[in-house]
């Protein structure tokens, strides 16, 4: 509930009691009257004779519940303390002083009833609205100037708000019993304020924000259905008493001494009682001039208007230590700075203290909260909701891309030639691997270089391991997977392909090359990166500086390629070529100014992997990653993984689950493309460093995934429906999926079946042959980390012998 | 094994003494004895006395002892074998009917009996049981055609000895090798670390003495096959070389050191290996190669769906049914696995068709060895297989299971 609202009902609620009187129930209406004449009477006979007027016997009544008896008693009580007083030579002010301390009821009784007498008909027009803004507004606009400062609007804090707080500081250590004055001080501290707050959200003139607060007068009307309730009971149960906000008052006479304590203790309970506090209020503001009025009748009302706006001065000037004390750390104060945290009340100095006080404790309770979670190497979760984060993040489109080919096509020439082109590799470590390449009679090997940086590759100019670089476009990040072409390095090839959204298929199209790459690893990889799920493939046909840019050369491959793919399973529009020559770098940045070129009018390879379409990954499936390596990334983080998020997201300060090792380790720090970062999503490029694990539990084919959420299980035997390269027949054969590779065998041969329906042709085949889709077992000797859907291939005696989907 | 004493009868129930000498033997014996045979071997068992007074004594004695065979348990890695069973004469120490486990034990003879009951609910000596004899006799002498092959890939490696009837499996080495990255030479590191930790392996396994005193003895060294993909095989063999610049002992073991290629580091890319022409001529003719040979010869004739081969156990008997393994070509190859067989039913069944095919149909009969990679391969395929002298027409057997 904001503060606006409470003082917005408080506001109504002044005008609600007036309302009360009135309250159009013609039954209630007569019994009122019928026990007002009983109470007069009572009064008249009773001893010592007092007179009392209608109203005032109607308000005691209201308060009592009709209780007639009692309603005379307290009459009786009080205008014998007033002739008394009368006596005295009572000035304004000590009436108000008294009329909190002694006998607090007394005061407040009469300025509720003559309040009541002012405010009966405004909100019921018939009144002449002369009366209404002389009466109200006028007193109260200044008052709202005097107290605006007043610690309750917020806003800035007066002089004189700012010293009343400090006294009511002091006055809050003093002892309870001082606190009964509280009841009327708050009351005249608030009388401004409602209006005060309420003035600000519109410019309404006060005649019609009255005219308004009848609408949303709905609490009055329960009040009153309830007051008709406790009407039929005789005695008024406490139980009925409390959710109206006037009861306290005539019970102040009653027992007195316990007000202050009653009023403190329900203030203490909630917002919802604390209307009370306000609903006081304006009557209190009357009750002072209405005092004035009963002490000093003779006064015209602009003098005592005057003097009461002095008395609410000296009130303040005096009693203003409790008023502070009650508005100060009042319960809906802390309650709102702790629901919306958001504003400060400056205003408020201990409030906002108390508020600040809390706010320390629960960060301290999350400190011991986080203290408990890891046991070794504590890293704090930041708790982030990542894919908003991601939402918000904006990246450029990225894409990973894997370069296949038969062995010596040229494709680490080709992407170092790319690389080097886009400004990736700096010119001087060029001329330094051109130089090295040269020294042991590799000269042409210098741009693969760069992406060939093992001793072993170098020395035999030949890639074993994939290689990932990155580069950018104005629109993409690229990440090139760089994926060996010999046979023997195809499992290393499959974990390349495992994280790439497309490929692009290098093509040597000189004389000889081509036709043996066709058969060799040409073939073997297009199939295996179709079966591994990429959709787009680009063809570039390398080296056609050797064959002289020949264009027939080029379209011969280009329909023999095509026919190919389109057969693997590519769509057409998914196959581009282009004829380059990645040695001297014609058509891959710039295009080719060798006159012989003139032919190929088509797009650069740049151009052509621009437009690849960004690739969606499952960002909100459990995580799932697949170590592509295990190493020591430095002296601050002794291990760290690298790999690409296949789905899922993750952030620092995450438990993860290594499988098939079932150990845990904590996400210490991590780096999206080599920048660190809190958290990373699905298709980013990670390297993950690791606490609280043992690297003996990590190898590279491991999945990592979320403790909490459905973790991998590690399985010992699954069924796949393949496409069949080779024959399969029961037999020992490898499985790969990326990173994972592992010895297994084709258990059971359960059925081919139809390529298109996928129904089964034939159940139990004793063999399969090439080409077909099958479904089969396959078991393996320990447990590994697979799932359905995930692509495995089956790989035997060096060759691919199926790829195909779990089930 | 050395052939102590024959009393082979005629009706097939009789004894045998022998005398295992190498730890392959013991592999042999694991196929020779059954549950249900009577085993003799010398053994070694605690005794446990009560004195009238109460007290314990208990001491280890020397019995020999003679049980009927309940169960077997091998290690192939260690050549062991337990053989449980319950005792049948009686001695000082020990009662008819006590369980004991026989540990046979290399030179020491034991002697087993098969008996054909009355009823002939037992095997006694049949025809492959006579056959695994003289295979563990080894009757042809051409034994000892030994080999050390090292099947490895980054950051894994199998150390195997290859025998004349099993492929053990001795170690296996797996390594975290961190991936070649950019600018970093971690992989270097950790692959010549990797080569360090296979070859200590290799010499433990092989017992090498690497002191420079070895190099005089003339004790000849088994040939040690290096198999991988790409280059690893080679770098390892080049780490040897580095290795025994500074251990002169090491350098007895170059000369019978061979590099293969091999498809992947696990053990089932052995067959490759052994099927290369530079390990085909260190081991000749052993039975592995010619086991290997037959596989391949056979999983040729299923690709080429001439109907002429077939595997499983339905479908082979199917096939002997038809006279289709007989004269003329017709193969029948069994794992000795089904040979194995707890079920004596289940034993006699194979028996009968493995004498079937041998005796009436006229067909060759090939046993392979469960524990050698063709024989796994065999298994995979349900253990049997043959190879037909004309087409069968395929059966449907989906009732089956």
């Amino acid at each position: 509930m904001s503060r606006h609202r409470m003082k917005t009902v408080s506001y109504d609620d002044d005008f609600e009691d007036d309302d009360g009187y009135d309250s159009p129930d013609p039954e209630e209406q007569e019994f009122l009257e019928q026990c007002t004449k009983d109470v007069l009477g009572q009064l008249r006979s009773g001893e010592p004779s007092v007179t009392a007027t209608r109203d005032e016997v109607q308000e005691a009544l209201w308060h009592y519940y009709n209780d007639v008896e009692k309603s005379a008693n307290y009459l009786r009580g009080k205008k014998a303390k007033e002739i008394q007083k009368k006596q005295t030579p009572a000035t304004a002010k000590p009436k108000v002083l008294a009329y909190p301390i002694p006998s607090p009821t007394t005061s407040p009784q009469i300025a509720h009833f003559s309040a009541s007498e002012f405010f009966r008909d405004s909100p019921w027009l018939n009144v002449p609205s002369h009366r209404k803004a002389d009466i109200l507004v006028e007193p109260l606009y200044p008052r709202m100037g005097l107290l605006g400062g007043a610690p309750e609007s917020s806003g800035k804090v007066s002089k004189l708000a700012a010293l009343a707080a400090a006294r009511k500081k002091k006055e809050g250590e003093k002892p309870p019993v001082e606190a009964t004055p509280a009841v009327a001080t708050p009351s005249a501290d608030k009388t401004p304020e409602t209006p005060a707050t309420e003035a600000k959200p519109s410019s309404l003139s006060l005649r019609e924000r009255l005219a308004a607060n009848d609408k949303p007068r709905k609490p009055s009307n329960g009040i009153s259905t309830l007051r008709s309730l406790g009407k039929g009971s005789p005695a008024p149960s406490p139980l009925l008493k409390k959710p109206t906000p006037e009861p306290m008052k005539p019970e102040a006479p009653t027992e007195p001494g316990l007000e202050g304590p009653a009023e403190n203790g329900q203030a203490d309970h909630k917002e919802k009682e604390e209307p009370e506090v306000n609903i006081r209020a304006p009557p209190s503001g009357f009750a002072s001039t209405i005092v004035g009025d009963s002490t000093r009748p003779t006064m015209t009302e602009p003098s005592h208007l005057h003097s009461n706006t002095a008395d609410l001065i000296r009130i303040y000037g005096q009693d203003l230590t409790e008023p502070f004390d009650f508005a100060g750390p009042s319960p809906d104060d802390v309650v709102v700075n702790a629901q919306s945290s958001a504003k400060g009340f400056k205003s408020k100095q201990p409030a906002a203290k108390s508020a600040g006080g809390k706010k320390a404790q629960g960060d301290l309770a999350g400190g011991m909260g986080d203290l408990s979670v890891a046991e070794k190497v504590n890293v704090k979760s930041k708790n982030l909701d990542v894919l908003s984060e991601y939402k918000k993040s904006n990246r450029k489109k990225s894409a990973n891309f894997v370069v296949i080919g038969h062995v010596d096509a040229g494709k680490s020439t080709l992407m170092g030639r790319l690389l080097a082109d886009l400004k990736a590799v700096d010119q001087r470590t060029l001329e330094k691997y051109k130089r090295e390449a040269e020294k042991i009679g590799k000269g042409s090997f210098a741009l693969a270089w760069v992406l060939d940086q093992g001793t072993e590759e170098r020395a035999r100019g030949v890639t074993i391991d994939i290689a990932t670089n990155k580069f950018e476009t104005e629109n993409t990040a690229f990440t090139i997977v760089d994926a060996p072409g010999h046979r023997d390095f195809v499992p290393n090839m499959i974990a390349g392909a495992s994280q790439a959204d497309f490929a692009v298929l290098v093509i040597d199209s000189s004389t000889g090359k081509f036709e043996s790459g066709l058969k060799g690893q040409t073939k073997e990889h297009a199939l295996l990166v179709r079966s591994m799920g990429v959709q787009k493939i680009i063809v570039a046909v390398n080296k056609m500086d050797s064959v002289q840019w020949d264009k027939e050369r080029f379209d011969e491959i280009e329909q023999q390629v095509s026919s190919f793919l389109t057969t693997a399973g590519f769509q057409p529009k998914n196959i581009a070529f282009v004829p380059c020559s990645g040695i001297q770098g014609d058509n891959i940045t710039r295009r080719s100014e060798d006159p012989n070129v003139s032919w190929y009018t088509g797009r650069t390879l740049v151009d052509e992997l621009e437009t690849s379409e960004p690739y969606s990954h499952a960002l909100d499936k459990p995580l799932r990653m697949t170590i592509a390596d295990v190493f020591r990334g430095s002296v601050q983080n002794p291990l760290s993984i690298s790999g690409r998020i296949e789905a899922g997201s993750l952030q620092v300060g995450d438990e993860l689950l290594t499988m098939p090792s079932g150990e845990k380790a904590t996400i210490r720090s991590l780096e999206v493309d080599a920048d660190v970062s809190d958290w990373a999503v699905a298709g980013q490029n990670v390297v993950l460093n690791l606490a609280n694990i043992d690297p003996v539990h990590l190898r590279s084919g491991d999945v990592i995934c979320h403790s909490s959420s459905s973790p991998i299980k590690n399985i010992t035997s699954f069924t796949t429906k393949v496409l069949a390269f080779e024959h399969l027949m029961p037999s020992m054969v490898d499985i790969h999926r990326g990173r994972l590779h592992v010895p297994g065998r084709i258990s059971k041969l359960v059925a081919t079946l139809d390529k298109g329906s996928g129904a089964p042709v034939k159940k139990k085949p004793k063999i399969v042959a090439p080409g077909s889709v099958a479904r089969i077992v396959v078991e393996v000797n320990q447990g590994v980390p697979l799932e359905a859907p995930t692509r495995v291939v089956l790989r035997a005696g060096g060759e691919t012998v199926a790829a195909g989907l779990l089930e | 094994m050395r052939l102590i004493k024959n009393k082979v009868e005629l009706n097939g129930s009789g004894t045998v003494t022998l005398c295992p000498e190498e730890p392959e033997d013991m592999w042999h014996a694991y196929n020779l004895i059954r549950p249900g045979d009577l085993l003799r071997a010398s053994a070694i068992r605690k005794v446990t006395t009560t004195q009238d007074t109460g007290s314990t004594i208990s001491s280890r004695v020397h019995l020999n002892l003679e049980i009927r065979v309940k169960n077997l348990d091998f290690d192939p890695q260690s050549s062991q074998l337990h053989v449980g069973g319950q005792i049948v004469n009686e001695t000082p120490h020990t009662k008819i009917g006590q369980h004991h486990t026989l540990d046979l034990e290399l030179n020491r003879n034991f002697t087993l009996e098969k008996e054909i009951g009355a009823d002939g609910e037992g095997v006694g000596w049949d025809s492959i049981a006579v056959q695994m004899l003289k295979d563990a006799v080894d009757e042809g002498g051409n034994r000892r055609a030994e080999a050390v092959a090292v099947v490895m890939q980054e950051g894994i490696a199998h150390i195997c000895f290859i025998g004349q009837f099993q492929t053990i499996l001795k170690q296996k080495v797996e390594m975290s090798v961190p991936r070649k990255r950019m600018g970093g030479s971690e992989h270097d590191k950790g692959m010549s670390k990797f080569y360090q930790t296979t070859l200590d392996t290799l010499l433990r396994q092989l017992d090498f003495n690497t002191s420079i005193t070895s190099m005089t003895s003339s004790e000849g060294v088994r040939p040690v096959l290096l198999a991988s993909p790409g280059f690893v095989a080679t770098s390892f063999q080049k780490h040897i070389q580095t290795v025994a610049t500074n251990s002169p002992g090491l350098k007895r073991l170059l000369p019978s050191i061979v590099v293969v290629h091999s498809a992947s580091g696990y053990l089932h890319s052995l067959s490759e290996v052994l099927q290369s022409p530079a390990v085909k001529t260190i081991l000749a003719d052993t039975k592995y190669a010619r086991e290997t040979k037959l596989m391949d010869d056979f999983l040729e004739q299923l690709r080429k769906e001439t109907n002429k081969a077939t595997y499983g156990p339905r479908e082979v008997e199917s096939a002997v049914d038809q006279g289709a393994v007989g004269r003329g070509g017709g193969v029948l190859i069994i794992s000795n696995r089904l040979f194995r067989s707890q079920d004596v039913a289940e034993r006699k069944r194979w028996v009968s068709l493995v004498d079937r095919v041998r005796d009436i149909e006229g067909g060759d009969v090939r046993v392979l060895s469960s524990d050698h990679e063709s024989g796994t391969r065999l298994d995979g395929l349900g253990g049997i297989a043959a190879l037909c002298t004309f087409p069968i027409p395929d059966e449907d057997f989906s009732d089956e299971e």
